[in-house]
């Protein structure tokens, strides 16, 4: 447990170094109100009308964030593989050569329907 | 290297953490932040400078020497400046953004070892954070953290840029942490550990970036796409998107990004240096003509020239490569590099497989060879047998009315054009003279 201690000292010592940053600029920074100040700046012309709740975006981004989640979980498959992979051996090889060949199937259906396809 | 090099007893493993006193503890993560928080402002002179000569003038040189205070200087500007809140937007994630932001960042760089034991006050202690059995997961768990920090900038902000810089970055991010995490395989593959000190050990003798010279190229490309930089800065473009995801910020909430920004790309290149150039170790003939090069406090200086030259790399980039367009990013990051470094890293672990069943490298080697032509061949086979395929189908696409993003109507795009954040069509004159990007914005050409 010894060895997450300095991960947590310097997380503390990060966290109130940026939340004292914020903190500080509100302090330091002058207060001028104005109106046209605090509409979006956007670009420096006059804010597109937002819709309530948020703006709308594209699905793909969507669809690029559950392929992600599909290939990450195939990675976190691979590092244990990869780091015992002396002791297992040739079973090993082909166990992961199986599941990558599976993963594989999964990728080319993406592939192959648009999935990976950005306009 | 020779073996005149430093003993591998010298060498830290993942036993020797954990052991330090606490004063020791609190001295390495101040020296650690501070050391972050010179390399941000030296490295944004760095920049500034090297980009100026690259483009034919000399660059900020007023604040100190060669103007070397120039960094100090931006942030006591930002410092002073009014730290304005749009009315839009959502308060508590706005706020909580920068910091979600930089945090992360800071926390990634604890795992580098900067040099092997040493001695301090009497204290026998590895130049490095910590370490943990999972050192390089920490990486990638924090730079996944600090995705977080950007979408919820962009969503928070309200504002159309802000949302889109944010999700252009979110999914370039995670797009290229992909392949990253895939080059970092063959290296655990071949270190037998995911903990840093002992990546840097098991390079005693030869660095990885020579033995698995594949899985480098793609993590110094899939770099350049974590770090949202040229050419990779899509999120950023400054012609299309303003400032993208930190538009609506300012003051020292929006410093907080820029010194996330300049925090990874400390933690990138210090990885690169890490897992690949062999961390601390002193190259080639410096360590064969000099034993003492790989002990003590000199191999600092090994890991600083190192890092350096690839933050220098980074700029480099910069100063000479134009932005490359949104699909091809993707197209990149998923077409290409995921499928060969899979593809490279079942060869890696075939060989290593074969090698530890004790067959003959020479037989290894001629099979792969053979394997390895065959996929070439069947490959190009494939793709001539479907070549016209292809082309007919191109020439059919070709044939198609080509979508139109005005709907009929450059510049002022009619009033009934396709709809805008589910308004009918028909609110007014306002509607169609920003009907352009709204159909940016639905049909998702960013």
């Amino acid at each position: 447990m010894d060895l997450y201690v300095p991960i947590i000292v310097l997380g503390v010592l990060a966290f109130a170094f940026a939340a004292g940053s914020v903190a500080m600029a509100a302090v330091t920074g002058p207060k001028r109100w104005n109106r046209a100040k605090l509409e979006a700046y956007e670009c420096g012309i006059e804010p597109t009308p937002q819709p309530v709740g948020g703006g709308r975006f594209p699905i793909k981004y969507y669809l690029t964030a559950m392929l992600f989640i599909v290939f990450d979980i195939e990675i976190i498959f691979l590092y244990p593989w990869a780091v015992a992979f002396d002791r297992l051996g040739i079973f090993g090889l082909v166990e992961m050569v199986l599941f990558i060949l599976t993963v594989l199937v999964a990728y080319a259906y993406i592939w192959r329907r648009g999935g990976l396809e950005w306009d | 290297m020779s073996p005149l090099a430093a003993a591998p007893a010298a060498d830290p493993t993942l036993q020797d953490f954990g052991k330090d006193p606490w004063w020791l503890i609190g001295g390495k993560v101040l020296v650690i932040f501070v050391f972050l928080v010179l390399t941000v402002l030296i490295s944004m002179w760095v920049e500034r400078r090297v980009i100026g000569r690259m483009q034919l003038r000399v660059g900020p040189n007023r604040h100190g020497p060669f103007g070397l205070l120039q960094g100090l200087a931006d942030g006591v500007k930002l410092a002073l400046k009014e730290d304005i809140v749009p009315r839009q937007v959502d308060k508590v994630v706005f706020v909580l953004a920068p910091i979600l932001s930089a945090v992360p960042a800071f926390i990634s760089f604890i795992i580098i070892p900067f040099g092997p034991n040493v001695s301090v006050f009497g204290h026998q202690t590895a130049l490095q954070g910590t370490d943990l059995p999972v050192a390089v997961l920490l990486v990638l768990a924090m730079s996944s953290i600090g995705v977080y920090g950007i979408v919820l900038a962009g969503w928070s902000s309200m504002s159309p840029y802000s949302l889109l810089g944010g999700l252009r970055s979110s999914a370039q991010v995670i797009s290229y942490e992909i392949a990253m995490g895939l080059s970092f395989v063959a290296v655990f593959l071949f270190a037998g550990s995911m903990s840093t000190s002992d990546i840097v050990a098991a390079q005693h003798d030869t660095w990885f970036a020579v033995l698995l010279f594949p899985s480098f190229v793609v993590y110094v490309i899939t770099m350049m796409g974590e770090s949202n930089r040229i050419p990779f800065d899509l999120p950023e473009g400054e012609g299309e998107l303003v400032g993208g995801f930190h538009t609506e910020y300012s003051s020292l909430k929006f410093a907080m990004f820029f010194l996330a920004e300049y925090i990874n790309l400390a933690t990138l290149s210090a990885l690169a240096t890490t897992l690949f150039l062999g961390g601390w170790r002193a190259p080639a003939p410096i360590s064969t003509v000099w034993a003492g090069a790989n002990s003590g406090w000199w191999p600092v200086l090994w890991f600083m020239v190192k890092l350096w030259l690839f933050i220098f790399f980074f700029i480099w980039l910069r100063g000479s490569l134009p932005r490359v367009r949104y699909d091809q990013l993707m197209k990149l990051g998923w077409k290409i590099l995921m499928p060969f470094s899979l593809g490279w890293i079942l060869l890696v672990a075939a060989i290593r497989a074969f090698k530890n069943e004790g067959y003959d490298m020479q037989q290894i080697t001629i099979v792969t060879v053979v394997v390895a032509a065959a996929i070439l061949g069947g490959t190009i086979l494939w793709e001539m047998l479907r070549g016209g395929e292809g082309e007919e189908g191109a020439a059919a696409e070709a044939g198609a009315a080509p979508a139109d993003p005005f709907a009929g109507g450059f510049p002022v795009p009619p009033l009934d054009a396709p709809h805008y954040h589910g308004r009918t069509a028909g609110t007014g004159a306002r509607a169609a003279t920003i009907g352009t990007r709204s159909e940016e914005v639905t049909r998702g050409t960013h």
